[in-house]
């Protein structure tokens, strides 16, 4: 009997959670998308980072975005690069409304991968894995 | 303004076999690969004064990337030196070319053995990877990869995708155009007896070709490959201990200016090269026109389009229209290009054979597949994306 379909999928690898990094990767508990944000200049800054890249700024927070954006790009997944992993699926880079030169890799998840296309606008929806509250998001 | 990398020249040349799962370790590689550069040059171990390579050994890479370090090299070799350098941290794979002529020009040493050594084929095969995979065996992830391989984009064929979907996006580039750079380097392949992939390569075959990961198939990514290539680079007041024809620096350019992440790239089709070909077209008289032919990096197909754009062989977007029905780009056309397979069909040699090809058109070495008239200058790359690098070659 051929079960490979409903085999268990390994495991996504997840990012290591420290210091600068912890609310952008746990802030989703609650289903909101944070991204730090310098509080002198308004810049938002991904990955986060201690200081603004922009004016160097200390006072940078990491505040609730609208977890709306836009897919600058994407791919269908087709290659097998680990045993058991299923395919296809989509990885895009989504750019935040809030400011477009920030992007995240995601998946565009809950859809055919015929359906995605560039300039598709899309919001966040979160997938728990262990404390992380990995970004994916949905079209529109 | 003087520009130091003109007071440098490659006049060693050495490649290793060249192939897939050879079972083979990276010092037997290496070791070959030295040997044949130094001895082709004319010289013995005793005048290898500096040793620069990419990317070190231990970088956090796909298994085999990164398996030979400059102290290996140094020791298996009893290299008594006064510079040497290994390291991952530069911008693209001929940072280790441009670390040696700098170092040249500072004086710290005469001739500099640089090499490139990979056995990603059998590493990949040994830890059941099929293909050049990151982050897949540890349970968390740091760095640079760490925004990638959560969401399972654990191979740069899929994060250079993104590049290559957004240029045909933008600028109507179709898979077929995309194409000539595969069909191109097949053709050349047949005639270089180290190639991997020698057997011919038609339109049909490429169009139906499996995805990897959308728009580029099979074969618009290069494979996993175990070699070890090494060049000598020797101060030009050095030269007379060499027998060879050296072939001289013109122009280096590593420049950048956008972030370095896969994903926080500027501008999704232009890039780091563009400011690595910026800054090398600075540093000479020479323009696009002059150059005679083309070793472009296209470890996927797509990043040698974007070179051709980023060098102004073409404009931003013109690409697929420049190399499309690949007459253009063809042996006896107006700027050949990969002539010897290139990595799609040579093997990833991560740049270094692309370097060693220009070196043998330019001494007039490059067998069947030799340009005619000989080419007097040559423009070769590495990497793309968030990296990269670029060297104008001349013979003078």
């Amino acid at each position: 009997m051929t079960i490979n379909h409903l085999a268990a999928e390994p495991p996504r690898t997840l990012p290591l959670i420290d210091d600068e990094n912890r609310i952008f990767w746990t802030g989703g508990a609650d289903g909101q998308l944070r991204v730090r944000r310098c509080g002198q200049c308004h810049n938002y800054i991904h990955p986060p980072k201690p200081r603004c890249p922009k004016c160097l700024s200390a006072q940078v927070t990491d505040v609730v975005v609208s977890g709306r954006g836009t897919i600058e790009s994407f791919t269908v997944n087709h290659h097998s690069w680990l045993p058991g992993l299923h395919v296809p699926y989509v990885i895009a880079l989504v750019s935040l409304n809030e400011q477009r030169d920030i992007r995240l890799a995601s998946n565009i998840v809950c859809c055919e991968p015929e359906a995605v296309s560039i300039g598709a606008a899309v919001y966040v929806v979160f997938e728990q894995q262990e404390e992380v509250f990995l970004p994916m998001f949905r079209l529109e | 303004m003087k520009f130091a990398e003109k007071s440098c020249a490659i006049t060693g040349l050495g490649v290793s076999q060249i192939g897939r799962n050879l079972q083979r370790t990276a010092m037997s590689l290496g070791l070959d690969a030295a040997i044949a550069a130094i001895s082709d040059a004319g010289l013995q171990t005793r005048d290898i004064d500096g040793v620069s390579t990419y990317p070190g050994q231990d970088f956090h890479g796909p298994p085999g990337y990164s398996p030979l370090s400059a102290w290996d090299m140094k020791n298996a070799l009893d290299l008594s030196l006064t510079w040497y350098c290994g390291s991952a941290e530069m911008p693209g794979q001929f940072g280790a070319i441009i670390n040696a002529c700098a170092a040249i020009a500072l004086g710290l040493c005469r001739h500099v053995l640089v090499f490139r050594a990979l056995t990603e084929s059998t590493s990949a095969i040994a830890c059941n990877r099929p293909g050049s995979a990151v982050g897949t065996g540890a349970s968390r992830i740091a760095g640079h990869f760490s925004g990638l391989v959560p969401y399972r984009a654990y191979s740069a064929a899929n994060w250079v995708a993104w590049y290559a979907q957004r240029h045909f996006h933008e600028f109507g580039t179709t898979r077929e155009q995309l194409a000539e750079i595969a069909l191109n380097g097949r053709r050349n392949a047949a005639l270089n007896p180290r190639a991997i992939f020698r057997q011919p390569l038609s339109m049909d075959q490429y169009l139906g070709a499996r995805m990897i990961s959308t728009p580029l198939c099979l074969y618009d990514c290069d494979g996993p490959t175990d070699a070890a290539v090494a060049v000598v680079i020797s101060a030009r007041e050095a030269l007379p201990d060499v027998e060879t024809r050296p072939v001289f620096l013109e122009a280096v350019g590593c420049a950048t200016s956008s972030l370095y992440s896969w994903e926080h790239v500027s501008d999704l089709t232009r890039q780091h090269p563009f400011d690595a070909a910026r800054m090398m077209w600075a540093r000479t008289e020479l323009k696009p026109e002059d150059i005679d032919i083309a070793q472009l990096y296209d470890g996927f197909s797509i990043l040698a389009v974007q070179w051709l754009e980023a060098l102004g062989f073409c404009e931003l977007g013109e690409g697929g229209s420049y190399i499309e029905g690949g007459r253009r780009i063809a042996l006896d056309g107006e700027l050949p290009l990969n002539t010897a397979g290139g990595q799609l069909s040579e093997g990833r040699l991560h740049g270094f054979g692309l370097l060693v090809e220009a070196c043998c058109q330019l001494r007039n070495q490059a067998g069947n597949r030799q340009v005619t008239p000989t080419p007097k200058s040559a423009v070769v790359t590495s990497a793309g994306g968030p990296f990269g690098s670029c060297l104008l070659l001349r013979s003078e």
